[in-house]
Parts: structure tokens; sequence; C-alpha cells
């Protein structure tokens, strides 16, 4: 049974192409509970960083600084009446929730949060990818119809357009990275993420900085493509609450309202992963070629247990500044908790990352290494996770056929362009 | 390297699989034909669809069916739902659902059925009973070199595909033309 | 190490594994019966039903009926021909749902129907 679990950790590809179920399995189920709790982090940071970006304090009350605030929504949402509306059609509206759920979450399966580290590395990854991911639709306009009621209607037909229109843009931009994959020996691309992030790594640059300013560009049209095909601000149209109450999900309450969030924030997620893997590197750590030695390694396998050290510490300064008032005093315990929790979790990491600095077979060795790779790549997604935050504090939101307009007529013809531009530098450097 | 189940390329429990997805899509291929709602038609399609490329998955062509999930199922029925959604179907559900010639229809199709069931019980010693395992982990790859070509040399289809890019284009058009009120 | 074949109580679990699972090989003849079904599934709903998105439905079906076949052959002969083949079919099926959606959003505009058996007219 031992040998059962630990022989994977010699291995250097995906357990799905290891044929390694019980891994793979184990795989599936930490990357469900990280991104479970990634979207409830997600949650609480979002009410926080938007209510501090306008002045206010956001959550305070349950918790200290609103930590537990998720778990009482969460609770709240389980204990709500779940209402179905008499005329809606009850099956579909049953399924649709699910749709969009397993959509966000089966696309998972091929994001390689290192070059091991992935449930399964398929040749068609990114395609994948897009795929299931834009099936994701599916669950949003059949919401839409099924509350039979003429805001949520509206608001499943604006998403439908909305999604179809951005994701011509999002394909050819990522086609212009897929490209740049071929620029090898061989010239042969490749479709599989870990390949992509392996390409990225032969020829020495993140796609983002590769025939500046064309991944830059191609990468801009990603990212503001992505926007629109999770719905978020300032493409939020079928949501839009000043216009259609709550969109397509107007009739949904209680539990399969939170599903639907659930299968909105980890798609957010999914979608910044592919932007990571394709223009950022993905696993990779900066400078994986210029600072090389063991003693850069060890350097940059610092930095996740230097994160979480950092974070207690925030944490010790909000107890330490906490009123000095009786009423306070369960939230400064409460805090000193967290924040104690956090050390150890930042001084579990130092000491991996001091016990397996030397021998890279060893199973501390294997373990540093892992949770170099995960950690850079949970960094990148993370700040793309800010900045779907701030966008939403800062810009207003497109009107319709503005919206349609700068779909077809801008995003499209430049990542067309860049598309060609690219095939044409690359024909030449070759 | 050292992995213990290393049982080679093989999928585990193929058929339990490959009943299991075809029993899916053939009941809802039956559910596409039959529901009065086009809505429901249209749902049951994409889990044929969907069972339909993971059949493919298990035949080795998983470019098909990337191919079958991100243009079939994330793009055409989509397409299909948003018109079901323009059009008045709460009328066409409380009409007549099948034509007056119905029963034509259906014996036409048995007759084609029977034609098959002859044709499958006959000959089925004359299908080769070989599979062989295509190469999965590069099937895109070859599958870009029967379209596109290698090493400078033309694939065998380049030119369907030129031909391929120019139907689409010429649908594009077609679809605008016909939508449009006022070009 | 476990091997599968050295181990005896693991191959006493694979044959009881199999048996769960029918004990017949998956052949390409049986890809070809499920495409039969599915391309008579498609006939039938192209020759019965009355509304149009139906119909063309049925047409998808009948396309998927198709490329099954073909990729199940394709397995058969170890080439890539059969597959090739089925993307340039995916393709021609999108260029028809567009175009024959197109022309049901027309008509529905003119005649408020899409019953296929009141599209009788010539011209009007």
């Amino acid at each position: 049974m031992l040998n059962a679990f630990m022989s994977y950790l010699g291995s250097t590809v995906p357990p799905g192409n290891a044929d390694n179920q019980l891994w793979a399995l184990i795989y599936v189920l930490i990357i469900f509970a990280g991104v479970s709790l990634a979207v409830v982090a997600m949650n609480w940071i979002e009410r926080k960083a938007l209510a501090h970006f306008q002045i206010r304090l956001g959550p305070m009350r349950v918790g200290p600084h609103g930590l537990l605030q998720p778990i009482a929504d969460a609770l709240k949402l389980m204990l709500k009446e779940d209402i179905i509306p008499a005329q809606a059609d009850a099956v579909v509206f049953w399924v649709a929730p699910l749709i969009g759920l397993l959509a966000a979450f089966t696309v998972y399966t091929v994001i390689p949060f290192g070059p091991s580290q992935a449930v399964s590395d398929m040749n068609i990854g990114i395609l994948f990818m897009l795929g299931v991911s834009s099936l994701g639709v599916l669950g949003i306009i059949t919401a839409g119809w099924a509350s039979n009621s003429h805001y949520p209607l509206i608001g499943a037909l604006r998403s439908s357009a909305q999604m179809v229109s951005y994701e011509v843009a999002m394909g050819l931009a990522i086609v212009s990275a897929l490209l740049m994959t071929s620029l090898n020996r061989t010239g042969t691309g490749t479709l599989s993420m870990i390949g992509i992030v392996e390409a990225q790594q032969q020829q020495g640059v993140w796609f983002i900085f590769k025939f500046f300013p064309l991944g830059l560009i191609a990468f801009v049209i990603f990212a503001i493509a992505m926007i629109a095909e999770t719905n978020r601000a300032p493409f939020d149209l079928p949501e839009a609450e000043s216009e259609l109450t709550a969109g397509f999900h107007t009739e949904y309450s209680g539990l399969r309202w939170s599903l639907f969030m659930l299968g909105e924030y980890a798609a957010m997620i999914a979608v910044s992963s592919i932007a990571v893997t394709l223009w950022l590197g993905g696993w990779m750590r900066p400078f994986p070629n210029l600072l090389t030695g063991s003693a850069w390694d060890f350097i940059f396998s610092l930095f996740p247990g230097l994160t979480f050290a950092g974070l207690a510490a925030i944490a010790f300064i909000g107890t330490a500044r906490m009123p000095a008032q009786a009423y306070f005093r369960i939230q400064r315990i409460g805090l000193a908790v967290f924040a104690a929790l956090l050390g150890l979790i930042a001084l579990l990491l130092l000491a991996i990352a001091v016990a397996g600095r030397t021998n890279d077979a060893s199973i501390a060795g294997r373990f540093r290494e892992g949770i170099d790779y995960v950690y850079w790549f949970v960094l990148k997604v993370a700040v793309f996770m800010y900045l779907f935050i701030w966008y939403r504090a800062t810009w207003p939101r497109y009107r319709f056929d503005q919206l349609m307009r700068v779909g077809w007529k801008v995003m499209l013809p430049i990542s067309l362009g860049v598309l060609i531009l690219t095939a044409i530098v690359g024909v030449l450097i070759s | 390297m050292n992995s213990v189940v290393n049982t080679g390329a093989a999928p585990v429990a193929t058929p339990f699989f490959f009943y299991f997805l075809a029993g899916a899509a053939i009941v809802s291929g039956l559910l596409v034909i039959t529901r009065r709602n086009a809505v429901h038609s249209a749902l049951s399609l994409i889990v044929t669809l969907l069972s339909v490329a993971g059949l493919y998955l298990m035949l080795y062509a998983p470019f098909v069916a990337g191919v079958q999930i991100i243009v079939y199922a994330g793009g055409i029925m989509v397409l299909f739902l948003f018109v079901i959604m323009l059009v008045n179907i709460e009328r066409s559900a409380k009409d007549r659902q099948f034509n007056r010639i119905w029963p034509v229809g259906l014996a036409a199709a048995c007759a084609l059925l029977s034609l098959f069931v002859s044709a499958f019980v006959k000959g089925r010693n004359l299908f080769p009973d070989r599979l062989v395992a295509l190469q999965e982990s590069s099937n895109t790859q070859q599958i870009a070199a029967m379209l596109y070509g290698e090493a400078g040399r033309m694939g065998p289809y380049t030119f369907a595909f030129e031909i391929a890019s120019l139907l689409l284009l010429v649908a594009i058009l077609g679809a605008v033309i016909m939508t449009k009120k006022k070009i | 190490m476990l091997t599968r074949a050295a181990n005896d109580d693991d191959r006493r679990r694979t044959t009881e594994f199999e048996r769960l699972n029918f004990m017949v090989p998956i052949t390409t003849f049986h890809y070809l019966v499920v495409a039969a079904a599915l391309f008579v599934l498609g006939v039938i709903g192209v020759l019965t039903r009355r509304n149009v998105v139906i119909v063309l439905m049925s047409i998808e079906l009948i396309l998927n009926a198709v490329n099954l076949n073909l990729v199940a052959f394709s397995r058969m002969w170890g080439n890539l021909h059969g597959q090739t083949f089925a993307v340039f079919i995916v393709v021609d099926a999108a260029a028809e749902a567009a175009v024959g959606l197109g022309i049901l959003i027309a008509f529905f505009r003119n005649k408020e129907t899409i019953n296929v058996d009141e599209i009788d007219l010539l011209k009007w």
C-alpha cells in the first residue's frame, strides 16, 4: 500500500500519463479542495478589496476582519429556501447550474501546476480546455430559458452572444501563442499544456515577451476576452443589476445560486491559468535559464515560506492593532491563532526548502520542487484574480452594442493581424 | 519509472465505457427526435454529441473529440439554442409534432434499418477483425501533417482544406445575408 | 513492485473485472452498430418531424453517425485519413447549421411558422 502510494513520487510525468490511477485520484481531490478553498478565499478578498477601493471597511463582524464571513455566507445559502418558480421547466432549471459547475471543474484536469503536477497531460490540452470551458455558456443559456421569465431570458441571450463573440478573438490569440511553440528545431508545435510551458523554457522567453510587441498584444486580447468569457465587470452585461436585476440567475436562490457563483469563480481561475500557461511561463520561476545553479534554486525555494511568513506578520500586526477592549478579546485571540497557523505553515515550508536543498531525488527534494512549481503558478494566477477585482472596482459597465462592436470590429481584426504577423515573423526567423 | 500499476496505455474497463457511452448516445438520440419541446431536444443532442466525443477518445482520436466538443457542443448547439429562443416555440410545442406522411417516413427508415441489419448480419465476417492502437501522443501533429503537409510537401488534404475554408466563408456570408433585414 | 502477470491474486481480480465487463472485446463492428443506430434515428427525425429546428438537429445526428464510422475505420486501418475526413465533416456541419438556421430565421420573420410542411410555396 505504502509502496503504491509512494510509487508516483519518482515519476517525471503526470499520473494520468504514468497510468497511476491512485495518484490521479489524489490530484483530482486536492485540486477540487484547493479550488473550492480558493473560491471561498476569493469571495472574502473580493469583498474586502472592493470595500477598501471605496474607502469602506467591508465585512468586519463575523470573525476578526470578517475572516469567517464566507462560512457564514455558505451557511446562509444552505439554509435559504430553494425556490423553483411555478412556471419554470423544473428539470432544466435543476440541471443548469450543474452544467456550469461541471464545465468549470472539468477544465482543471489538464491545468499544469508543474511538469508532473497535473492530473493528465493531454495531447489536445488547450483544445480540451477551450472546448470544455465553452460548455459553460450552455449552463447560463439553459438557466435563463428554464426560469421562464423575461430578465433571465434576456440575460441568457446576451451572455450567449457575448461569449460566442469573444471566443473567436480568444481562440485567435491562443493560436498565435501556439504558433510560437513550433519555433524549435523540428518545427512541430504542441497543444499540450505542459508542452507549451516547456516550449517557453526551451526558447528562454515567456511568450508575452516573444516577438515584442506581438506576444504582448495577443496576451492583452486574451486578457480582455477572458473577462468577457467569465461575465465579469466591465463586461457583466448578462447580470447587469441596473438593467436585468440579476440576469440569468434572477430566479435562482439558495444553494443553486451558490453553485452558479462557485462555477463562475472556478471558471475565472481556469481562464487565468490558461493565460498564465500560455504567456507567463506557467510554473516556472522568474529567470529559470539566467539564474541557474543550486544557490539560486535554494533562494527561490525560500519564497513560498517567506510569503506565508509575511502573511503571518500582517496578521500579527492586525492582532496588535486591535482596540484594547474586552469586546474584542475573542476576535483578538482568533486572529492570533490564525497568525500562528500561518506562521506554522511558513515554518513547515521553510523546513522543506532547507531539507530538500541538496538532493533533488529524495522525498524532501521532490516536495520542495513541487511546492516551488505550484507556488509560482498560483502566484501568477493570484495576480490575475486581483486584476479581476480591480477591474470591477474601476471600470463602468459597457453598453451591449459597444461590447459587440469592440468584440467584432476591434478585437477580432487585431487578433487576426497579430496571428498573421506572428506567422510571418516566425517563418522569417526559422 | 517506478509506477506500480503500469499496464501500458490500454484504457481500463473499455467495454463498460463503450456500452455506457453508446447507450447514452442512442437513448439521448431517441429523445432528440421524440421530445415535444425543442430546447429539450437540443439538450439531449448535446448529451449525444458528448457521448460520441467520448467514443472518439476511445478510438484514439483525441483531436476529433476536441473538435467535436468545441465546434459542436460549444458552437453549433449554442447557435441552435439561440435560434430556438428567437423563434416562437410555444406555438410549435402545442402543434402536431409529426407531419402527415410520417408513416411513409417511418417505413422508409425501417427499410433502411433492415438494410443495415442484413448488411451487418451477412457481412460481419467481411470486416477485418483488427484494431490498431494509433499513436495518441502525436495525434494532433499527424492530423496537421495530413492537412497542411510536412517538410515542405503538401499533405493529401491541403487543397480540400482550402476549399473547406472557402466553404466556411460562403456560409458566413450566406447566414449574414439571410438574417439581416437590410444590408 | 507488483506487476499484473506476476501476481496470482491480481490476475484473479483481473479476470473477475473482465467478466464484469461483459467479456466481449470491443471491435470496429460495435462502433458500426452504434453509428447505424444513430443514423437511423436521424433519418426518422428528418422524415417525420415538423419542427425545422428538430429536423436540422436530426441532420446533425446523421452527420455524427457518419463521423463515428469514419473514426472507427480510421482506427481499424491504423491511418488518419478517416479522422481527417471527420474534421472536414465537422466543418461542413458548422456551415450547414449556420446557413440552415439563417434560412430558418428569415423564414420565420416572413411566415411566423417553423413547421416544415407549411414551407410549401416556391415564391411569395
